[in-house]
């Protein structure tokens, strides 16, 4: 069976897996949804009360059959209430959506826009001291984790140049794009220097791959200026991975960069995610979970589609 | 000693074994306590004091000594780190011996739900199992082990593919070896190279989410020192105190860099068709 049907068929499955998983995982937390919502005042229910509260919840089911209400729901766009905001999950994960997909979108340009020249530059100067450079400030990149290069922006940001990012509230980019870019760009910025420094690493060796290819080779035999080998002739190709590599990085920043929104005290998806937790609304949680699984599968298939659209041998079956 | 001969060759293979080295060498004097102070004692009198001869990188809020908890973070994040990627190994090896050895439903059941798992981003696993066990070192590992298994699995399962095809495979079964002894001597053997390698740039990666599951709050608990927890602790203190958010940052980046260089050398060097694209 070609790859691409192949990989189209298992999506389903895989959804309804990830779903079961997202359920049962939740349902292995010690207490039953009554306990969780109520804490220590659970205690104070009356059997009868209990009772009332577990049909009302759907609890008193068998849990296959309280799996496939909550799928029904779920397909019906019904995520559940929030215990802790008092509003349904999907309103609320709707609501933080914005900020994370602007972030990841922002971060993924920035290193998109520092990754491929640097990587492009380092291969046709290959072992240059050009090269040297941009390989070690590519592995330093890949190997400083998030919150050390966020707070070392705001160390510099508030001790050289006394300005703090704006905290907390969230400004939309259609209530004021000047202020939503100053929000984000530091946050950006710190999800942007990993990331980059991995588009540098595979552009630089997808291009060293595609520069050794015969027809790169007979293209400068024909006497293609040097500038145009390199970006007409081999950069297309060479980009192929660099694809690859920026969609599962995307799909990883949509699922809300939760370290990062927590340093810059911004109120996206990851950060929902981690309040959820610890308030233990899981509800909360089991929504953002399987919204942000959502997310990434969906994302994974683009990039497998777009994969198979650059090189016809996957799309043929190939691989 | 050939494979060690080639990474002391190695130019950023070199660099990445010495860092090692003295971070293992750190590690086992952190956890053992051969530190300068005792890691958790607070020198009330001398509460956030610079870098000086009595305290080599200077106090925190509570007067504890910054280097000997750094030591004891670096042993607390080398258990969390060595031991989920070996649990990782372990069950992603199995997993994938014999997803990849037996083929038909056992590999369908096996690699689906390996796929279930890889369908999270690897921090949303982590969390989704803390928030069902709750925070601490233990949940750590079984966390960070639950994001590598299925990554083993697929190095694994891919080699014993072609594998269990080869002549020598059959050769074996001719000689009346039993299927046991087929996959511990001669599947495993032959995948030592790309497990060694999946190991050491796994542990870069289980260094950074240790780390970032104990900045959250989420990982080791305190007052236990561990890296990301006094990242976290240093925060609100960056203007006062920016010793404390220089070292254990420096210290994090320089021992995943270890690792990062350390595998990269080692891909270099078992599989020569990389030579020189990693880095």
């Amino acid at each position: 069976m070609p790859y691409l049907a192949r990989r189209l068929l298992t999506f389903p499955l895989i959804l309804i897996g990830v779903s079961l998983l997202v359920f049962f995982s939740i349902r292995m937390i010690p207490g039953d949804a009554i306990t969780a919502m109520l804490g220590t005042e659970s205690g104070l229910l009356t059997p009868v009360q209990r009772q009332a509260l577990a049909e009302y919840f759907g609890i008193d089911q068998p849990v296959l059959v309280q799996y496939g209400r909550w799928l029904s729901g779920v397909m019906q766009g019904d995520l559940g209430l929030s215990v802790t905001h008092g509003r349904p999950v999907l309103t609320i994960i709707l609501e933080r959506f914005p900020l994370t997909l602007e972030l990841a979108l922002l971060s993924m340009v920035i290193a998109l826009g520092i990754g491929v020249p640097a990587g492009v530059l380092a291969a046709t100067q290959s072992e240059r001291p050009s090269d040297v450079t941009v390989r070690i400030i590519a592995m330093l990149g890949q190997s400083t984790p998030g919150f050390v290069v966020g707070l070392v922006i705001i160390y510099v940001l508030s001790v050289y140049f006394g300005f703090v990012p704006t905290m907390g509230s969230f400004v939309p980019i259609w209530v004021d794009p000047l202020a939503n870019l100053a929000q984000l760009i530091f946050p950006a910025i710190t999800l942007g220097f990993a990331f980059a420094a991995s588009v540098t690493r595979i552009s630089r060796a997808s291009m060293l791959d595609v520069l050794s290819d015969d027809y790169v080779r007979t293209a400068r035999a024909k006497g293609v200026p040097k500038l145009s080998v390199v970006w007409h002739h081999a950069l297309p190709n060479a980009l192929i991975p660099v694809v690859t590599l920026s969609g599962v990085e995307f799909g990883y920043l949509l699922g809300g960069a939760v370290i990062v929104e927590q340093i810059f005290a911004l109120p996206g998806l990851g950060r929902l995610t981690l309040e959820a937790i610890g308030q233990r609304d899981y509800a909360l949680v089991q929504g953002c979970v399987l919204f942000i699984a959502f997310n990434f599968l969906i994302v994974n298939l683009l990039v497998d589609l777009a994969y198979a659209a650059l090189d016809p041998r996957i799309r043929l079956g190939a691989r | 000693m050939r494979i060690l001969k080639a990474i002391v060759a190695h130019p950023t293979g070199r660099i990445g074994a010495a860092i090692i080295a003295i971070y293992l060498l750190l590690a086992v004097c952190g956890y053992f306590g051969f530190t300068p102070h005792d890691p958790l004692q607070q020198f009330r009198v001398d509460r956030l004091k610079p870098p000086s001869s009595s305290y080599l990188m200077g106090t925190d809020l509570f007067g504890r000594d910054t280097a000997s908890r750094l030591m004891a973070g670096i042993g607390q994040s080398f258990i969390i780190a060595f031991a989920s990627v070996g649990l990782a190994t372990l069950l992603g090896t199995i997993i994938g011996l014999l997803a990849g050895w037996w083929g038909g439903l056992l590999d369908g059941v096996f690699m689906r739900s390996m796929d279930m798992l890889l369908a999270f981003p690897a921090i949303l696993l982590a969390l989704l199992i803390i928030a069902i066990v709750g925070p601490g070192t233990a949940t750590s590992v079984v966390a960070i082990a639950a994001v590598y298994t299925p990554i083993f699995a697929r190095v694994v399962r891919g080699p014993v593919l072609t594998l269990k095809r080869r002549d020598f495979v059959d050769a074996a079964r001719t000689f009346g070896s039993s299927q046991g002894y087929i996959l511990s001597r001669h599947m495993l053997l032959n995948l030592v190279a790309p497990l060694t390698v999946q190991v050491t740039l796994a542990l870069a990666w289980a260094l950074l989410t240790e780390a970032g599951l104990s900045f959250l709050g989420l990982g080791t608990q305190p007052p236990a020192p561990s890296l990301g927890l006094m990242m976290s602790e240093a925060r609100n203190l960056m203007q006062q105190a920016p010793w404390l958010l220089a070292f254990p940052g420096l210290t994090i980046m320089l021992g995943i860099l270890g690792f990062n260089l350390f595998g990269d050398a080692l891909r270099d060097i078992l599989d020569p068709r990389s030579q020189g694209r990693s880095s």
